[in-house]
């Protein structure tokens, strides 16, 4: 049987890229035998998520790897490291490449090269400036790992360490004028601590906000279209409320401005009213219509605050009297929601309907404070039938001992230990 | 003859005393409590005509709270109200006929399926059937 | 008038049970009074606690539910919802792990008494028989309530008798009623708990009473004293007054220290970290811990269980192999040897409790 060779050979190059797969790599071996940086990509390289699809060093930097020789192995295709500036070129070889990209991961997006140019560091790399952040800086180089591996440097919970790297070195940042303290401010933050302690992989890290490959400061109206991605209820209220007209006329970052931006703390009442610490009175003076609307407010939540608060205290007092009082620890999750409800509700700045949403939720405290009320009293009546059942079995008790004491003195007073004795009543 | 003596009479009055000190208990233990015990599989959530449409109310189902809605069709649908993201109740919004977690806004559809937000799980959904003018919600397979 | 009531009924009972000589014999019943005499109430407090078990027990099964979606919430039920339900049901939880103790108590005493020297060797033999059936009561009853404990707890014992060679996983299977923890295992644990153990135990204690009441108690090896008081109404009295200081302890705790509910068992979670079996498992529990992993080449844990079955087999025949004692002679060599299980047992447990991680 002729098999026409063509056919053959183009066969077996069908399966071309599996050839890669234990064929002898000569870059790697000699790289191992050396030290320090020419060891490193090797060491790096067996993690790589390129050499999960049978990629390897040639395919990058060209060379011949079929060979020992170092001579022979840096021919004609041998590219070699590519200088900073043109690593996202380099990398947009493939990456930008709709067409290749395709035979390896089709669901991959390609756009990273076009997104970039577009980017701060882009930019700046356009005009001249190498020390900013190509896509090394943050994928790794020869060790890069899929974004949803754990250890990969652009894992959510790492992204802030990789951003760091250069964010939060002041020097490096003096010279763009920039301050360096965002990621310390970012992990004081409510953010980070959903991030990094609840371990809730859908909480923000810097990629989040600024954007990954088209990264640049966003600009005071889109950061809160970033910050109503999640949270849109917040955004809803907000525009309907007269604090819209007022920050957009004022320039002002609509949720930046009472919030923050990267060290934004756990919201709390504390945050409205007309206190020193409130936020309200850094733009309304006293006697005006947002100061009483402040104050009113906060009135209204720190009442609704403190009688959950009291509730949640006698519901606690109870259990550890050792009541069971599971029932109306669950109807107070009910209560909780609505107190949620009430505070997002201050982002509509409407008195009234707070007042509303906080009346319905008394209503709710009303039954859940009467459970509280009997689970307490429970544990003292408790107590109180110990006290009487316990006096009760003490006499009981004492007069089981007086019985044995007459029965024994009368036994005694019979003459010979042993004998039964006139029966005693 | 037996004589009746003082502490005959103390000894059977403290008996007395401590027999009706444990049998007070127990007799209370038998009868009856007004509540008939915790309904895990099914439970009466409503009666009909309680609801009206476009409103939703939130029940206790075994340990979890529930939430049973009445759609603007008329249509009773039964899920779990505990928020798959960070275990917050959900409620009933009338306005988008979703429901809404205030915790995080995360968002659900009548049918338990993620519309927005943080939630990386959709909401259990309950069997609804009416049995006179009883709601009953229960469990699903 | 009362007197007469009270003649006339006993009249009534004795023409149709003929009790007379069994009171008869109860009135004449004596027993002993030295030194040592203290022990004999342990016996009695063990047979009042079982009682309260049995009294209590049977109240649960009111309202108790033995259904994975229902038993941990029937308990929930029990401990919120019914009058009193926190306090039979703590009442239980409380007085097992007193009645355990105290059967401890019962057999060192009746150990170091020698009272187990001929005749009464079979009431040794079927008193060690109730300690291990007591303690299987404690370890299906603990899975009962299905919370996070429960499930685990039997998950690591389970395993350890699925560990014992040839007949282990069999044993494993037909223990928990399939491969692992599930509704089968709930289903029966309960059937153990409130039937087959209770049928078991009770004829076991009925045989142990009355070997007890016939043969009567015994004295310790040379004493002798002839002081005896009447069991009827003397000794019944003095029981009487242990039994009520015990009523009152158990009602401070229940009051103060109810049992908790817990969290419902999740099968799909973690084991939760330091799960140890209840405190009279804890010495066997910590001794396989500490046993190394290889001993000549057999594995450890395997080599401590066969040791717990050989020796639990030789303590229950010890009357038949302290020979000394049947011949009334005082025996050091058994002595010591109580002497150092006991010291073993507390140290053992002790140490679960004081040492992390251990």
């Amino acid at each position: 049987m002729k098999i026409p060779i063509v056919r053959l050979l183009a066969v077996a190059a069908l399966f071309a890229p599996l050839a890669a797969f234990g064929q002898k790599n000569g870059c790697i071996d000699c790289h191992d035998q050396l030290d320090d940086e020419l060891k490193a990509p090797v060491a790096a390289f067996a993690a790589d998520v390129h050499r999960e699809y049978g990629l390897s060093c040639e395919d990058c930097h060209g060379g011949n790897p079929a060979t020992d020789d170092i001579g022979l192995a840096k021919d004609k295709s041998y590219k070699g490291a590519p200088a900073r500036g043109l690593i996202p070129v380099f990398c947009g070889g493939c990456h930008a490449d709709a067409a290749a990209m395709r035979a390896f991961n089709p669901a991959l997006r390609t756009d990273q090269l076009s997104q970039y140019e577009t980017s701060r560091h882009g930019l700046l790399l356009k005009s001249g400036d190498a020390k900013v952040a190509v896509c090394t800086d943050c994928h790794a180089v020869h060790g890069i790992l899929s974004a949803k591996m754990p250890k990969s440097t652009i894992f959510p919970w790492n992204i802030p360490q990789t951003c760091g790297r250069c964010h939060s070195d002041r020097e490096l940042m003096a010279g763009y004028r920039i301050p360096a303290d965002q990621v310390e401010e970012y992990m004081g933050s409510v953010h980070a601590k959903a991030l990094f302690e609840k371990k809730d992989l859908s909480a923000p890290a810097c990629n989040d906000c600024h954007g990954n490959h088209g990264a640049y400061p966003p600009s005071v109206t889109s950061v809160a279209a970033v910050c109503r991605q999640c949270h849109p209820s917040a955004g809803e209220l907000f525009s309907q409320s007269p604090h819209k007209k007022a920050f957009d006329e004022l320039g002002m970052g609509e949720c930046e401005t009472c919030h923050g931006n990267h060290r934004i703390e756990p919201p709390s009442t504390s945050m409205i009213g007309t206190d020193a610490g409130a936020v309200c009175v850094q733009c309304h003076d006293p006697g005006s219509r947002g100061f009483e609307t402040a104050a009113e407010i906060r009135r209204t939540l720190d009442g609704f605050s403190a009688a959950y608060d009291e509730v949640e205290g006698l519901l606690g007092l109870a259990r550890r009297k050792g009541v069971e009082v599971s029932d109306a620890e669950f109807s107070l999750l009910d209560v909780h929601t609505v107190l949620v409800s009430a505070e997002n509700l201050t982002h509509g700045l409407d008195a009234a309907a707070i007042s509303k949403a906080v009346a319905e939720g008394e209503q709710a405290l009303g039954g859940v404070r009467t459970a509280a009320r009997g689970a307490v009293d429970e544990a003292s009546f408790r107590r109180r039938g110990l006290a009487v059942t316990t006096a009760i079995l003490a006499l009981f008790g004492a007069a089981l001992a007086l019985k044995v004491r007459r029965m024994g003195r009368l036994r005694r007073g019979e003459g010979s230990p042993g004998s039964p004795g006139p029966t005693v009543p | 003859m037996k004589r009746r003596s003082a502490l005959d009479i103390f000894f059977g009055g403290s008996l007395v005393a401590t027999i009706a000190a444990f049998l007070y208990p127990v007799v209370r233990f038998v009868l009856p409590p007004k509540r008939t015990g915790a309904s895990v599989d099914s439970i009466v959530a409503a009666q009909a005509g309680e609801l009206a449409p476009n409103s939703a109310k939130v029940f206790k189902f075994g340990a979890a709270p529930a939430i049973l809605v009445n759609t603007p069709e008329g249509n009773l649908v039964a899920l779990t109200a505990v928020c798959t993201h960070l275990t917050c109740n959900v409620r009933f919004d009338a306005e988008t006929g979703t429901l809404f977690c205030p915790c995080h806004n995360g968002r659900f559809d009548l049918g338990g399926n993620v519309l927005s937000g943080p939630p990386p799980r959709p909401l259990e959904a309950f069997a609804v059937t009416v049995s006179g003018t009883d709601i009953i919600v229960s469990r699903r397979g | 008038m009362a007197g007469s009531l009270a003649r006339d009924v006993w009249r009534f009972l004795d023409e149709r049970f003929l009790i007379s000589d069994l009171a008869g014999f109860a009135r004449k019943k004596m027993v002993p009074e030295h030194r040592r005499s203290f022990w004999y109430f342990f016996g009695g407090i063990c047979l009042f606690l079982t009682g309260i078990q049995v009294a209590t027990g049977g109240l649960l099964l009111l309202y108790y539910t033995p259904h994975v979606d229902a038993a941990h919430e029937s308990i929930q039920f029990i401990m919120g919802g019914v009058k009193f339900g926190w306090l039979i049901r703590s009442v239980h939880s409380w007085t097992a792990n007193i009645l355990i103790g105290m059967m401890f108590v019962h057999m060192f005493s009746t150990f170091f008494l020698k009272a187990y020297r001929k005749p009464r060797e079979l009431t040794w033999v079927t008193g060690f028989l109730l300690l291990v059936l007591f303690m299987a009561f404690g370890f299906s009853g603990y899975l009962l309530p299905w919370n996070e404990l429960s499930y685990f707890a039997t998950r690591v014992g389970t395993d350890i008798a699925g560990s014992l060679p040839l007949i282990g996983p069999w044993l494993k299977t037909v223990i928990l009623g399939g491969p692992e923890v599930s509704q089968a295992t709930l289903t029966r644990f309960f059937w153990f708990h409130v039937a087959l153990l209770p049928a078991v135990a009770l004829s076991l204690v009925a045989v142990h009473v009355l070997l007890v009441q016939t043969l009567g108690m015994s004295k310790p090896i040379g004493e002798r004293g002839k002081r005896e008081i009447p069991f009827f109404p003397d000794f019944i009295y003095k029981d009487a007054l242990g039994w009520t200081v015990i009523l009152v302890l158990v009602g401070v705790l229940c009051v103060f220290l109810p049992w908790e509910v817990g969290a419902k068992a999740d099968p799909l979670a973690s084991t939760p970290l330091g799960i140890k079996p209840e405190w009279y498992f804890t010495f066997m529990f910590s001794t396989l811990k500490i046993v190394p992993a290889h001993i000549l080449s057999i594995e450890g844990e395997k080599l401590a269980i066969l040791g717990f079955l050989a020796g639990g087999l030789l303590w229950m025949l010890v009357p038949f192999l302290d020979r000394r004692a049947r011949r009334e002679e005082k025996n050091p060599l058994w002595t010591w040897i109580g002497l150092a299980l006991a010291a073993y047992i507390v140290v053992m447990t002790v140490l679960t409790y004081t040492v992390p991680n251990l």
